[in-house]
């Protein structure tokens, strides 16, 4: 061994003050819900049955690597969230958690929960969760996030993937009615975030991110939103009229799908920067509460229907 | 290694770091019990009785 004198200058060493809250936030813990919400929606509407225990691994497994994809996210995009206010908070423009460390928190836990699954649940259910983290992290955000006003419509496609994960979970297959589960959410994607575009026209220009608002300008993405929300209406009732759903289903989808299409009207006759973004705030509110009473909805039904046939 | 010529130096931890630290580790080491009892009745749900059922 050679006799160097090991010497540690102080100023170069850094020791983390990260509490473990610091790290479940960069998960993305409110994403990481609806994720967890639709991939149960997901088990309980596939046909067949499957042991709870797996069911509850799956469920796990699928959070997890929602959050390590969250965390890829914020690592690399961590110089952009340090000019946007609504995410200069987040653990590493906070300076809470450094960069490399959420880099190998993100990376041991996507290959955790996509081994973990793979082993435990099966290996299509793995392969479309390791499908759907790449899809987050460098499909989305390394690539089209900057580069394309059309970032957030492809890139919806990872968060449409949980209830197709889920129902693969049971069935080890995929299918018609999963497709349109993932369809479900891929519609709703684009006139959820290009309201909140909308009122945070400001954010994104600063941050250089090329949303549809700043690029196509207000009036062009309002007439989307519109575009949208009747394609998103159409979707919802789909499980009913493909006969997964009951009718009673069908018919609560086409009220929440009529108000999500009635209040991006409202966004598209109405909505300006002179009544501060008011219609495009309630339409943004209106949409998360729209996926989850639609997939609240899908739950109950298909418990409905397994306890009385 | 000659003796003396090494100097083995440590950083002193403030109590917000070191109280960090004692976080992170028992967060660890309830995340760890968990996967090991996650684990356990895992095996059980997927294997069952069969795990005796196999030639030997």
């Amino acid at each position: 061994m050679s006799a160097e004198t090991a010497s540690v200058d102080h100023s170069e060493v850094i020791v983390s003050s990260a509490m473990p809250r610091d790290y479940y936030e960069l998960m993305k813990p409110r994403v990481m819900y609806l994720v967890i919400f639709t991939a149960i929606i997901g088990i309980l509407m596939a046909p067949g049955s499957i042991n709870p225990m797996i069911a509850l691994i799956a469920v796990l497994c699928i959070s997890i690597g929602a959050g390590a994809s969250g965390a890829l996210n914020m690592w690399y995009d961590a110089d952009i969230d340090r000019v946007m206010a609504r995410t200069a908070k987040r653990p590493i423009p906070d300076g809470r958690i450094e960069p490399d460390q959420a880099l190998v928190f993100g990376v041991v836990l996507s290959v955790f929960s996509v081994m973990m699954i793979g082993v435990m649940v099966n290996w299509l259910a793995s392969f479309l969760l390791a499908f759907t983290i790449f899809f987050y992290a460098v499909v989305y955000t390394m690539w089209l996030k900057r580069s394309t006003p059309q970032n957030i419509v492809i890139g919806g496609a990872a968060g449409a993937f949980p209830p197709m994960i889920g129902w693969a979970v049971v069935t080890g297959s995929v299918s018609l009615e999963s497709i349109i589960l993932f369809a479900i959410i891929f519609l709703w994607t684009p006139p959820h975030f290009w309201a909140l575009a909308l009122f945070r026209l400001q954010d994104y220009e600063s941050a250089d991110v090329p949303m549809m608002p700043n690029v196509r300008g207000e009036s062009s993405t309002r007439l989307q939103i519109f575009v949208y929300a009747i394609a998103l209406g159409l979707t919802g009732i789909l499980p009913a009229a493909f006969g997964f759903a009951s009718l009673a289903y069908g018919l609560f989808a086409a009220l929440l799908g009529g108000m999500f299409v009635w209040f991006s009207w409202k966004v598209l006759k109405e909505g300006s920067a002179e009544n501060n973004y008011a219609q495009e705030k309630r339409l943004f509110g209106y949409s998360i509460f729209y996926l989850f009473a639609l997939f609240a909805a899908l739950g109950i039904d298909a418990g409905v229907s397994r306890v009385f046939g | 290694m000659a003796d003396g010529e090494f100097t083995n130096e440590t950083v002193e931890m403030t109590d917000k770091q070191r109280k960090a630290q004692r976080a992170r580790n028992i967060a660890l080491a309830i995340i760890l019990t968990a996967f090991v009892v996650l684990l356990y009745f895992g095996t059980w749900a997927k294997l069952g009785a069969n795990i005796l059922q196999r030639p030997i």
